[in-house]
C-alpha cells in the first residue's frame, strides 16, 4: 500500500521543521554492556520470581490455619487476621509476578526500538472504487432500484416490529393512571386513629412524657403488621418525625391549629427533594436538615423550605390524642410525601406566607 | 492490514535479519506453530504482529488500568456470583455477625454478610472487586484526559474517541448498578435518590418509575433487575465495546509523542514480542497485584457498619461511589426551581443537575473532536501527539471543563467539606453556586496564559538554551546569566509541530494545509472562531532565526551573553 | 443549653425530684468522697458551695440566678429547668464554660474536678426540674443479649446516625455547626446528651427511648468500634474518603509503576 493516497495529507506531506529531524539514536545499556550487571538483573529476576511460591503456599496455609474470625493488632487498629493475610500473600505473589516480568523486560530482554511505518486509515482510492463497484453490482441484483417498493416495505416492516417489541415490556410495571396513582404514591397507611408509635421498638407515645426539643423518629402502629416488600413500600412512605416545641416560639398557621397536640408536630420524615429519610433536626433554630443534599424545612413553621434544592414545604401529618393522651393520627397526609411529579400540581401545597 | 512498505534508512532495526538465529527460526516453525498454523493460519498475522511497535509514555499505560481493571472486576465478579443472592425477599439474619442477628433483611443483604464473614477469602474479593470498579472509572477519566489534552482524538481517531465515551457512560451506569445490589443502607439511599431523579423526568417520570421498580419504590424487583444488567446486559455491551476500542488500537497504531526519528509515517516503540508483551502483561500482575492490595489494607464499602435498608433510616456522609459524585454534588446546590405550568409539576431542582448534567458529561465530549476539526477545518491524519501546551485553547477548554466536574465533584461532599475544614456548610453550598460558574471561566484565562508563557520558554530555549546557573559580570558592571545552547535533538521535538493558518472567509483562497470539499463555503462565525482557536500561539522560531541564535551564541560560554527575558506586556502581544 | 422553661412535668414534680435528686447525689457524693474527708457536707452546703462556684464560672453569661442572658452572652440559655444531667454533661465534657460565645460549644479539656461539677449540677437542678444524672444502672452497656445489642444497633441507625454517621464518626449541621464524632464518648456522656439534648440536638427521652434501649445503642456503638476491621478504615466517612483513596493510592502507585515500566533501563 502507498502512504500516498488521493486523501489529505498536507501535514504528512509537508513537514515544516525549522530543526531538521536528528532521527532515532540507541545507548548500549548498562546491562548488556556490563555483564555483572547483566548477572545481577537476571539473579534479581529469579529472585522475585522464587518468592511467588513461597507466596502462593503461605497463602494455603493462612487459607486453612487461620480461622475466619481470628484478629490481629496491627497499626493501632484491629484487623481480620485471616482477610488481611490472604490479602497480602495474594497481593504480594501476584504483584510479584507483575515486577519481575517488567525487571526481565528493562533490563534483560533486547529493548531496542522498532520503527514500523504506518499507513492511512482509509483504503487506497483503487480498493475503494472496487467495493464501490461491488455494491452497485449487489444493489442492481437485488432489484431494489426498480421496485422500489421492495425497499419501502421491507423499511417499513422491520421498524413496525419494534412496536411489539417494545409492547412487551409494558407489563414491566403497573401503569401509573390516576387510579393507580391514588392508590401507590398519593397514599399511605396513616388513617384516622392510627397509633403513633416510636420506630424499632415500638413504644407507643403519651404526649405528656415527651419534653420540649424531643425528636421522636416513627411509625404507624399498623406498618408492623407488614412484611417485606409491603412493609418496606409502606415504610418509604409512612416514616414519620415527631417534635415538641414551645408554643410561643413557632407559628402556626390557622388551617393547621387543631393538627398539633400542645406544642407536637408531626412531619413526614421524607424529602420532598428526592425521598431521602431526614432527622437532623436542630432544637432551638428548629430546623431540619436532609443529610443528602442539605434541603432544611422550618419545623417551626409548617415544614417551609429555608435552604436547599427542596422545593415543597415537608407535608405535616395533623394527629391528636387517644383517650389514655396516647397520640394518634387525625388523617392521612394532605398531599402526597416524598419528591414531586409531572402529573400532580405541587403550586398549592403549604408555602411561607400560607395561613 | 498494512505493512511496512520499506524501512527507514536512518533507524537501526530491533533485530537485525543476520542477527536472527536461522535454525531456531525454522525448528519454531516446524514446531508448535506449525501444528497451529496446519490448521489455522496464523503465522500470516503474526508475522506482522509479532514485532508490531508499542510506543512508551507512562500516560499510555493509562488505558491499561482500565483494561485490566475490567479484566480484575469480570474474575472478581464471577467469584461473588457464587453466593449473592439476588433477592428482595425478607429474612430475618441469624449468621456469624452477631450485631445484626434478628435483624430483618433482604436476601441481597445477608448473602452479602454471609460473603463477608463466611467465606473465607470473600470480604477481600469483594474488596477488590469495589476498588477495582472505582479505579475502572478513574483509569478511564484519566485516560480520557491524557487523549484529550495530546490531540489523540483527532482524524482518524474520532470513532474510536466516540466508543471510549460510551465506555465511560457504560462504566459508570454499571458501577452504580453494582452499589446498589448489596441492598444495604447506602445502597437503598442510592436507589431511592434514583427513583426521585426518574421521578423528576417531565412527562414520563412516574412510568419510568413505575416500569423500572415494578411499581412503587423499593418494591421487590429492582435489585434482580439491576442484577442482571450488572452482571449480563453491560458487561457485554463494554467487553464489544472494548473488542472494538482495542481493534481500533491496533489497526491505527498507537500515537506517539514528538521525537527525534518520530514522524508522522511511522510508529516508535517497543516490538510486541517480546519486549511489549512482557511489559503489558507485567503490568496487569501489577496492576491486579496493586488492587489486591488495596482490598488487603484499605477497608472499602463496609455494608455491616451500614446495616440493611431501611427507608427510615439514613447516615451522615451519604454519598455515591465518585464518579456520580458530580451529579450528587450539582443535585445538592441546585436552587430550589419547580415549574408549574397548566396544572403540571416539572423538577427542575432534580431534572436538570441530574439528567441535564449527565447528558452534558455524555454529549460534551462526544462532540468534541468534531466541532474542533469543524473550527480548525483541518481533515490530516493525526499520529504524532500535540504537547498540551501548544494547543492552548484546546488545553484551556479542557482544564475548565476539569474545573467545573471538580467543583461540581467538590459540592457532592460538601458537608464532608465543612467537618473537615470547619466552614459553615451553607456558605460551602452558596459559594459553589457561584464557583461552579466563575472557576471553569479562571481556569480558561489561567490555564491558556500557562500555555503561552510555556511555549514562551520553549522559544526562548531554541533561540538561546538553557539557563547554565552561571552568572557573569558585563564589563560595564551588569550581571547576566549565561546559557547553555540545547541538544539538538530537543531543539527538534521544541521546533517540530505544525501551526495551521486559521480558515479564511474567502472560499477561493486555498492556504496551506486548509482544503475544503464541494462548494463548502467558510462563514464568518467560523472563520472568526478559526482565528480565535489558531492565533492562541507564540510563532515558533524560524530555521533562520535559529541560524542567526546559534552564530550569535558562538561565543556565548567565553563571553556571556547578555540575554534580557522579554517583559509581560510583549508576552501578551503575541 | 435548653430553650427556656419547659413545661414536661407536673409542678408538684418538680419538688419532689429535687428533693430526690439531693438525697441520690448527696448519697452517690457520700460514697464516693474520698476517705480522707473529715466530714461529707451536707446536701445543703453543697448546694450553697455549687452557688458560689456558679457565681464565679457560669453567672457572667447564665446570670446571677442561672435565668440566662447574662452581663457578657445575651444569648446564653436559663439554666433553669435544664437540670443536673445537662450541667454534668456540658462541664464534664469541657463544653462548658466556653471560652468564647461559640455558635457551638466546642468540647475541650475540663479544668473543673469531679466535686465542683456535682456541686454546680445539684446547684443548677435545684432551679427547676431536669433530668438527673443517671446511675451506671441506666447506662452501662454490660449484661445485654446479642439481640438486645442488634436492636441497639437498629436504634442507632433510626435515631442517631443521621447526623453522627453511621458509625458516630460525626457529620455536618447547618451554619458551621457540627455533630461530634461519638468515638471517644463515654456511656454516661450518650446518656446524658440523649436526655437532656445539648445544645442543638434534639431530646431523646423515655417516653419513647427507655432506659434499657439506650443501654443497648451504647453497648451497639461499643461494639461496633470494636469490630475488627478488613484493612484500615481511610476515617470511616464512606465513599468521599474511599474515591479520594482509590485516584491516589490506587491510580496514583500505579502510574508510578508505569513511569518506571515506560523508562528505558539505564544507559552508559
Amino acid at each position: 500500500m502507498s502512504l500516498d493516497t488521493s486523501h489529505d495529507h498536507s501535514h504528512v506531506n509537508a513537514p515544516d521543521h525549522p530543526v531538521p529531524d536528528p532521527g532515532l539514536h540507541e545507548e548500549e545499556r548498562y546491562t548488556d554492556a556490563d555483564e555483572r550487571a547483566g548477572a545481577r538483573a537476571y539473579r534479581q529476576v529469579v529472585g522475585i520470581l522464587a518468592a511467588i511460591p513461597v507466596l502462593a503456599i503461605a497463602f494455603v496455609v493462612a487459607y486453612f490455619a487461620i480461622p475466619i474470625d481470628a484478629t490481629l493488632h496491627i497499626f493501632g487498629a484491629t484487623m481480620k487476621a485471616n482477610h488481611l493475610l490472604l490479602g497480602l500473600t495474594l497481593g504480594l505473589g501476584v504483584l510479584a509476578i507483575g515486577v519481575a516480568l517488567i525487571h526481565w523486560s528493562r533490563t534483560i530482554m533486547g529493548d531496542e526500538e522498532v520503527v514500523e511505518y504506518r499507513h492511512s486509515a482509509a483504503s487506497p482510492a483503487d480498493s475503494r472504487e472496487e467495493a464501490a463497484e461491488k455494491w452497485a453490482i449487489g444493489v442492481e441484483q437485488s432489484g431494489i432500484g426498480r421496485r422500489k417498493l421492495l425497499g419501502t416495505g421491507l423499511a417499513g416492516g422491520v421498524g413496525i416490529m419494534l412496536v411489539p417489541a417494545v409492547v412487551l415490556l409494558a407489563d414491566m410495571g403497573p401503569w401509573p393512571t390516576a387510579e393507580e396513582r391514588k392508590k401507590t404514591i398519593e397514599k399511605t397507611i396513616w388513617a384516622p386513629g392510627v397509633p403513633i408509635v416510636n420506630d424499632v421498638n415500638q413504644v407507643p407515645l403519651r404526649a405528656s412524657d415527651i419534653a420540649v426539643g424531643q425528636l421522636i423518629n416513627a411509625q404507624p402502629a399498623t406498618l408492623f403488621e407488614l412484611h417485606g416488600a409491603e412493609f418496606q413500600t409502606e415504610k418509604a412512605k409512612s416514616s414519620l418525625i415527631v417534635v415538641r416545641m414551645e408554643l410561643n416560639s413557632i407559628r402556626i398557621p390557622t388551617s393547621r391549629q387543631d393538627w398539633h397536640v400542645d406544642g407536637i408536630l408531626a412531619y413526614s420524615k421524607i424529602c420532598t427533594h428526592v425521598g431521602c429519610p431526614i432527622s437532623l433536626w436542630e432544637q432551638q433554630t428548629h430546623h431540619l436538615l436532609c443529610p443528602c443534599h442539605q434541603s432544611t424545612f422550618d419545623l417551626g413553621n409548617s415544614g417551609v423550605v429555608v435552604f436547599g434544592p427542596a422545593a415543597r414545604s415537608l407535608p405535616q401529618l395533623p394527629i391528636t390524642t387517644d383517650a389514655q393522651g396516647y397520640l394518634i393520627a387525625r388523617s392521612d397526609f394532605t398531599v402526597p410525601v416524598g419528591p414531586s411529579y409531572f402529573e400532580r400540581n405541587s403550586e398549592n401545597d403549604f408555602k411561607e406566607g400560607d395561613d | 492490514m498494512a505493512k511496512p512498505t520499506n524501512v527507514d534508512p536512518e533507524v537501526p532495526q530491533g533485530v537485525s535479519p543476520e542477527k536472527a538465529d536461522t535454525s531456531l527460526a525454522a525448528s519454531a516453525a516446524g514446531g508448535t506453530v506449525g501444528w497451529v498454523d496446519d490448521r489455522v493460519p496464523v503465522s500470516g498475522f503474526g508475522r506482522k504482529a509479532l514485532r508490531k511497535a508499542f510506543p512508551d509514555h507512562w500516560s499510555f499505560l493509562l488505558g491499561e488500568v482500565a483494561l485490566y481493571s475490567f479484566i480484575i472486576l469480570l474474575l472478581t465478579g464471577v467469584f461473588l456470583t457464587i453466593w449473592f443472592k439476588p433477592s428482595m425477599a425478607e429474612i430475618e439474619y441469624e449468621g456469624t455477625y452477631a450485631l445484626m442477628r434478628g435483624i430483618p433483611m433482604s436476601e441481597a443483604f445477608a448473602s452479602t454478610l454471609e460473603i463477608s464473614f463466611d467465606i473465607r477469602g470473600g470480604l477481600l474479593i469483594r474488596q477488590i472487586h469495589h476498588w477495582a470498579a472505582i479505579l475502572f472509572v478513574a483509569a478511564m477519566i484519566a485516560h480520557m484526559l491524557r487523549v484529550f489534552f495530546t490531540g489523540a482524538f483527532r482524524k482518524p481517531r474520532e470513532l474510536n474517541w466516540l466508543i471510549g465515551v460510551g465506555l465511560l457512560q457504560l462504566g459508570m451506569i454499571e458501577g452504580f448498578a453494582g452499589y446498589s445490589l448489596p441492598d444495604d443502607l447506602l445502597s437503598g439511599t442510592g436507589l431511592r435518590f434514583v427513583d426521585g431523579l426518574i421521578r423528576s423526568i417531565p412527562i414520563v417520570g412516574t412510568w419510568a418509575e413505575f416500569f423500572i421498580f415494578g411499581g412503587e419504590f423499593p418494591g421487590e424487583l429492582v435489585i434482580p433487575r439491576l442484577y442482571m444488567v450488572h452482571i449480563l446486559l453491560i458487561p457485554g455491551l463494554l467487553l464489544a465495546l472494548v473488542s472494538a476500542h482495542m481493534a481500533l488500537l491496533v489497526y491505527h497504531k498507537h500515537t506517539h509523542f514528538p521525537g527525534p526519528g518520530r514522524k508522522q509515517t511511522n510508529v516508535v516503540g517497543q516490538a510486541l514480542f517480546p519486549v511489549y508483551a512482557a511489559k503489558a502483561g507485567g503490568f496487569f500482575f501489577i496492576v491486579f497485584g496493586v488492587t489486591i492490595l488495596m482490598g488487603a489494607l484499605m477497608q472499602i464499602n463496609p455494608v455491616w457498619l451500614y446495616g440493611p435498608y431501611n427507608p427510615a433510616q439514613v447516615t451522615a456522609g451519604s454519598q455515591p461511589d465518585w464518579y456520580m459524585g458530580f451529579v450528587e454534588g450539582a443535585i445538592r446546590i441546585i436552587p430550589n426551581w419547580e415549574w408549574h405550568l397548566l396544572g403540571t409539576t416539572w423538577s427542575w431542582n432534580i431534572a436538570l443537575p441530574g439528567l441535564g448534567l449527565m447528558g452534558l458529561f455524555a454529549i460534551l465530549p462526544a462532540i468534541y473532536p468534531f466541532v474542533e476539526a469543524w473550527i480548525t477545518g483541518d481533515k490530516s491524519e493525526h499520529h504524532i501527539l500535540d504537547f498540551p501546551r501548544n494547543a492552548p485553547n484546546r488545553t484551556a477548554f479542557g482544564v475548565a471543563a476539569m474545573t467545573c466536574y471538580g467543583l461540581f465533584w467538590l459540592s457532592g461532599g460538601n458537608d464532608i467539606l465543612a467537618t473537615q475544614f470547619g466552614v459553615s456548610l451553607n456558605q460551602v453550598t452558596e459559594v459553589m453556586r457561584v464557583l461552579v460558574f466563575a472557576g471553569p471561566v479562571i481556569a480558561f484565562i489561567v490555564t491558556k496564559r500557562i500555555c503561552l508563557s510555556l511555549q514562551r520558554r520553549d522559544h526562548e530555549r531554541v533561540l538561546h538554551g538553557s539557563s547554565s546557573g552561571v552568572i557573569v559580570r558585563q564589563p560595564d558592571g551588569g550581571y547576566s546569566e549565561a546559557h547553555a545552547p540545547i541538544t539538538t535533538e530537543e531543539a527538534f521535538t521544541l521546533t517540530q509541530h505544525h501551526e495551521p493558518a486559521a480558515l479564511e472567509v474567502a472560499p477561493e483562497t486555498d492556504d496551506r494545509g486548509v482544503r475544503r470539499r464541494g462548494g463548502k463555503q467558510v462563514g464568518s462565525l467560523r472563520a472568526r472562531l478559526s482565528r480565535w482557536f489558531a492565533h492562541g500561539r507564540i510563532a515558533k522560531p524560524t530555521a533562520e532565526e535559529i541560524a542567526e541564535a546559534a552564530h550569535h551564541g558562538d561565543h556565548e560560554l567565553e563571553e556571556g551573553d547578555v540575554h534580557e527575558l522579554p517583559t509581560e506586556e510583549e508576552a501578551a502581544t503575541h | 443549653m435548653r430553650s427556656p422553661t419547659p413545661k414536661r412535668h407536673h409542678k408538684a414534680a418538680r419538688l419532689l425530684l429535687v428533693a430526690a435528686a439531693l438525697l441520690v447525689t448527696g448519697g452517690l457524693y457520700a460514697v464516693v468522697a474520698p476517705a480522707t474527708s473529715v466530714a461529707a457536707p451536707t446536701p445543703e452546703e453543697t448546694v450553697a458551695r455549687g452557688q458560689e462556684l456558679f457565681a464565679v464560672s457560669c453567672a457572667s453569661c447564665h446570670g446571677l440566678n442561672g435565668e440566662g442572658a447574662g452581663l457578657l452572652n445575651e444569648t446564653a440559655p436559663s439554666l433553669i429547668g435544664v437540670g443536673a444531667a445537662s450541667v454534668d454533661f456540658q462541664m464534664r465534657t469541657g463544653r462548658m464554660p466556653m471560652a468564647n460565645p461559640y455558635a457551638q460549644a466546642p468540647n475541650k479539656q475540663n479544668t473543673f474536678t469531679a466535686e465542683e461539677i456535682a456541686a454546680i449540677s445539684l446547684y443548677v437542678a435545684s432551679l427547676g426540674d431536669g433530668p438527673a444524672i443517671p446511675d451506671p444502672g441506666q447506662y452501662d452497656p454490660s449484661g445485654l443479649s446479642a439481640a438486645e445489642v442488634a436492636v441497639g444497633g437498629d436504634l442507632f441507625r433510626t435515631n442517631c446516625s443521621a447526623c453522627h454517621n453511621f458509625q458516630g464518626s460525626g457529620g455536618a449541621l447547618p451554619n458551621g455547626r457540627v455533630a461530634p464524632p461519638l468515638l471517644d464518648a463515654e456511656p454516661i456522656d450518650i446518656h446524658e446528651a440523649m436526655r437532656t439534648g445539648p445544645g442543638e440536638m434534639p431530646v431523646f427521652a423515655d417516653g419513647a427511648i427507655p432506659d434499657k434501649d439506650v443501654r443497648s445503642m451504647i453497648a451497639y456503638l461499643d461494639q461496633v468500634h470494636a469490630q475488627p476491621s478488613a484493612g484500615l478504615t481511610l476515617g470511616g466517612l464512606g465513599p468521599v474518603s474511599e474515591g479520594f483513596w482509590g485516584w491516589v493510592a490506587g491510580l496514583g502507585i500505579l502510574m508510578l509503576f508505569a513511569t518506571w515500566i515506560t523508562k528505558k533501563a539505564a544507559r552508559k
